[in-house]
């Protein structure tokens, strides 16, 4: 199906005093949009619009400026900013001030807004402001990447769908795996853990999705790859080309299917046994990696916590070992982070991104998985409606019960409505719109009433009845041709009584 | 003289050398590229397995797909990931004289029932419905996750049927039929909601090629154990069992999927091969058209196993442990909660101390007054409508 997209993003360029670019075509404030196209495929395009606010600052906001460090600047300039989701502000300071550190031209805070070092003319101006929001919003390939069924093969690479899909919910578990209980006893608070830092990051996601949380500790489950021994380091080690094969054998003891029908994220801390500590997981190179863990896409994440060899061999077994919630957590977390597709890692060189903490993602990046995720939701609601459509064009007498047509009405309402909120800026209600269009369209396409057995086509029509009705009608066929042959005869020859 | 010619070819060796290895480098980046390219995209592997035929002497096909599914499940693929459908009862049947297993090679040597088979689809629920319903995912909503196949657009699921089969259409249970037009409406169907990545279909049916010529979706490799017109032929017969054990196709496949391991890269063109006609007296055909990637390329792993593609973390954040945000939470978790208690499951006193129901009266309805109704109206019509003074 064909679907233009616009996706509209209020930008605000704050000009402190000293900053101002000598070439402007216009006093301060004035406007500016600046739109970029680029198709997908044939039908779909994406048509992103940037409508940009010029103006210098205002007293509070310079008040705000006039601290000691970027973070700090950042904090108080929270407040005064639109706060909109989608929204980006962004404040220009001098050349010299002090604010960014040396070498750093942008600094990138854990909100919607961004310092960027004034330098120069309007265009080098304008190239800033277009890395920035490349970072900051989408860019082309992310929203390609969320409409990947649309995208012609071979253009994004095997590689790139492989972030979740948008669902109405996920689930994550939490596996503690310990294949050696007699040597190791081990505890997890995973309740303090889940409570004080998997609960804020998700917090903040509720936007997003619903999560829900569960966890469990597994006994002698191993995995799937004996580890070798390195006589160098004296450790053993998981090489990069035998990670595949460590998750099949613990998955079919995780459980992970039986409670919903969300997508399920599983993250596992395994304890290795005691004859292979410590164990490390080394990557292509052959270097240890430091967070020793490692995730598969749409599945979740594994990491390998080592325990510390206690200094007498005579401890008695097994040994008391209490997880370092807060290293796994920072492990998991960021794994979590990277399956949603929210990467910090490819940036131009002088960009630097405030750390969000404890939130785990800053408000810009939850911008980014809204834009993708409503496009997505959009291109596949058009998708599924077409197909349906298409399933009722090829079955001519399938009956579409009310609730179905209300369902697919509804979907039809809030897409369109969402493609214009899209249009005008306003990703929250747009993404909401969109979630409402995706659940009314997947009610209706898989409604259990739309089987296509259900339903008779022609030629089994024919094939049923005509073994039935054909000798039956031919002698009622006969009979008639015999009573209509004598009616003629009978009203040929005049009536022979006398 | 002498040293200008060494000299030359020193330099002339050193620049073949260097020529090497930039060679060496590019080759493998080629190669590396290469890899890329021709991976498949798929982070998940389901299975759907179906035997749809009844009666103790179809124990061979029950055979044939608990086989498929001892290899799958040995190759990685987990049982929540795999939908079983059996429509009969083979090891636990009373004509069975070795209950509890169900066997493939004959003298018994392999019994592919095992201890951890779960069966998703038994009996009688194998239908053709129930079968398309699993496909198209319309399924009722009280169905449980593991009758349900949730596949995405990045799944590569293996479809495996067996059974009796003819020109065009495949058997149910001996009372129904799916026809080749239904399956490929089917996954086109699947194809339009991204229900999958690739798909591989095989059948072990005779005429089994029909089934597959009415595809039309893309990315369908199917695999047939025989052309249209042929019979797929059965293996051999165990004599203290009593039936035949194995499809020759089926069995055949078995033999090859024991040697793959889930890290082996033997490629589709092998199982082409498998069973050629003086091993199966049919001759087993297959379907490329469809499929994007060369079969070359594409892994036995890539279908029958769970390869899962992993990246190494290599981000963190950082976290504070002395975040004080999470002390407003706390509250939200004291509601008080009362103890539960089980409802009385079997309220004996209630049932022996309960008098008789009094039911309503209900006129007579339908085939009763029906039946009357006949029975006056020929005594009437026998008799005469004279004695209707009698009664009145």
């Amino acid at each position: 199906a064909s679907a233009q997209f616009q996706l509209a993003v209020p930008v605000a360029v704050v000009f402190t005093p000293g900053s101002v670019p000598g070439d402007l075509p216009r006093p301060l404030p004035f406007r500016d949009v600046q739109e970029m196209e680029f198709s997908v495929n044939l039908r779909t395009s994406i048509t992103s619009r940037y409508e940009t606010v010029y103006r210098s600052s205002t007293a509070q906001e310079e008040a705000a400026l006039d601290v000691a460090t970027a973070r700090e600047a950042d904090a108080a300039l929270h407040p005064l900013q639109d706060a909109s989701l989608g929204s980006l502000t962004v404040y220009m300071v001098p050349e010299t001030s002090s604010l960014l550190p040396q070498g750093i031209s942008v600094y990138v805070g854990k909100h919607r807004s961004a310092l960027v070092r004034a330098g120069g003319s309007l265009a080098a101006l304008r190239t800033r402001l277009q890395q920035l929001t490349q970072v900051m919003s989408f860019t082309a390939s992310s929203i390609a990447a969320a409409l990947s069924d649309r995208v012609p093969n071979g253009q994004l690479g095997p590689d790139v769908r492989r972030h979740l899909k948008s669902s109405l919910g996920y689930e994550i578990t939490f596996s503690l795996l310990n294949p050696d209980p007699k040597s190791h006893a081990v505890d997890w608070d995973i309740e303090d853990a889940v409570n004080r830092y998997v609960q804020p990051v998700l917090d903040k996601l509720s936007l997003v999705a619903n999560f829900s949380v569960d966890s469990q500790i597994l006994y002698y489950a191993v995995l799937g790859v004996t580890p070798r021994f390195d006589k160098e380091s004296s450790s053993f080690l998981l090489s990069a080309h035998s990670l595949p094969h460590v998750i099949n054998p613990v998955e079919a003891r995780l459980g992970s299917s039986a409670a919903s029908l969300y997508p399920v994220l599983n993250f596992l801390l395994y304890v290795p046994e005691r004859s292979h500590s410590p164990l490390y997981i080394q990557d292509k190179d052959g270097a240890p990696v430091s967070t020793n863990a490692f995730h598969s896409p749409r599945w979740g994440g594994i990491m390998v916590y080592n325990v510390e060899v206690p200094a007498s061999s005579q401890a008695s077994l097994p040994l008391h070992v209490d997880v370092d919630m807060v290293r796994v957590m920072e492990v998991f977390l960021a794994q979590l982070r990277l399956l949603f597709g929210l990467s910090r890692e490819e940036l131009p060189p002088e960009f630097l991104l405030e750390s969000p903490g404890n939130e785990g993602l800053a408000d810009w990046e939850l911008d980014r998985l809204l834009w993708a995720h409503t496009v997505e939701n959009i291109a596949t609601v058009s998708t599924t409606l077409t197909s349906l459509a298409q399933l009722l064009d090829k079955i001519g007498n399938i009956v579409i019960k009310d609730d179905v047509a209300s369902e697919v009405y509804r979907a039809v309402a809030s897409a369109q409505s969402a493609m214009a909120k899209l249009a005008t800026g306003h990703l929250h209600s747009a993404f909401q719109a969109s979630k409402e269009a995706v659940t009314s369209s997947e009610r209706a396409f898989f409604d259990p009433s739309l089987l296509h057995l259900l339903y008779f086509p022609d030629d089994q029509k024919f094939a049923i009845y005509i073994p039935l009705f054909l000798p039956m009608a031919v002698p009622i066929l006969l009979s008639l041709a015999k009573i209509v042959r004598e009616a003629r005869q009978h009203k040929k020859e005049p009536t022979k009584m006398d | 003289m002498a040293a200008a010619v060494p000299a030359v070819c020193w330099v002339s060796a050193a620049a073949a050398l260097l020529l090497g290895c930039c060679g060496a480098a590019l080759a493998s980046s080629v190669q590396d590229q290469a890899e890329q390219f021709f991976r498949s995209g798929h982070t998940n592997n389901w299975a759907v397995l179906v035997c749809t035929s009844r009666f103790w002497f179809n124990y061979r096909h029950v055979a044939n797909t608990l086989s498929v599914y001892r290899s799958v499940k040995r190759l990685g693929i987990p049982d929540s990931h795999i939908v079983l459908m059996l429509a009969d009862d083979m090891a636990c049947n009373p004509r069975n004289p070795k209950p509890a297993t169900v066997f493939s090679h004959k003298n018994m040597e392999l019994n592919v029932y095992g201890d951890d088979v779960e069966v998703d689809y038994r009996s009688y629920e194998v239908t053709v419905e129930n079968f398309l319903r699993v496909l198209t995912g319309r399924i009722p909503p009280s169905t449980p996750r593991s009758k349900r196949l949730l596949s995405d657009d990045r799944s590569n699921i293996l479809i495996y049927m067996t059974g009796h089969g003819g020109n065009g259409f495949l058997k149910f249970q001996d009372s129904e039929e799916i026809t080749n037009v239904e399956l490929a409406d089917a996954f086109e169907q699947m194809w339009q909601k991204r229900r999958y990545n690739e798909l591989l279909f095989i059948i072990d049916t005779c005429q089994g090629a029909s089934m597959y010529e009415r595809f039309y979706s893309p990315n369908i490799m199917a695999l047939a154990s025989s052309q249209v017109g042929e019979d797929s032929l059965s293996h051999q017969p165990d004599l203290g069992i009593g039936v035949h054990l194995m499809d020759r196709y089926t069995f055949y496949v078995l033999e090859f999927l024991e040697e793959i391991h889930p890290a082996s890269q033997t490629n589709m063109n092998d199982l082409f091969q498998v069973c050629p006609k003086s091993l199966c007296v049919s001759t087993p055909g297959h379907r490329t058209d469809l499929f994007q990637r060369d079969p070359q390329n594409v892994l036995i792993t890539d279908f029958f196993g769970s390869v899962r593609k992993v990246e190494i973390t290599t981000e963190t954040i950082s976290l504070d442990s002395d975040f004080a945000g999470f002390e407003s939470k706390l509250p939200k978790d004291e509601l008080a909660t009362e103890p539960l208690k089980y409802a009385e499951q079997l309220p004996v006193a209630q049932i022996i101390h309960q008098k008789p129901k009094q039911k309503d009266w209900h006129p007579p309805g339908g085939f009763i007054l029906g039946l009357w109704a006949l029975i006056i109206m020929v005594f009437f019509k026998t008799y005469g409508i004279k004695h209707m003074k009698h009664i009145f």
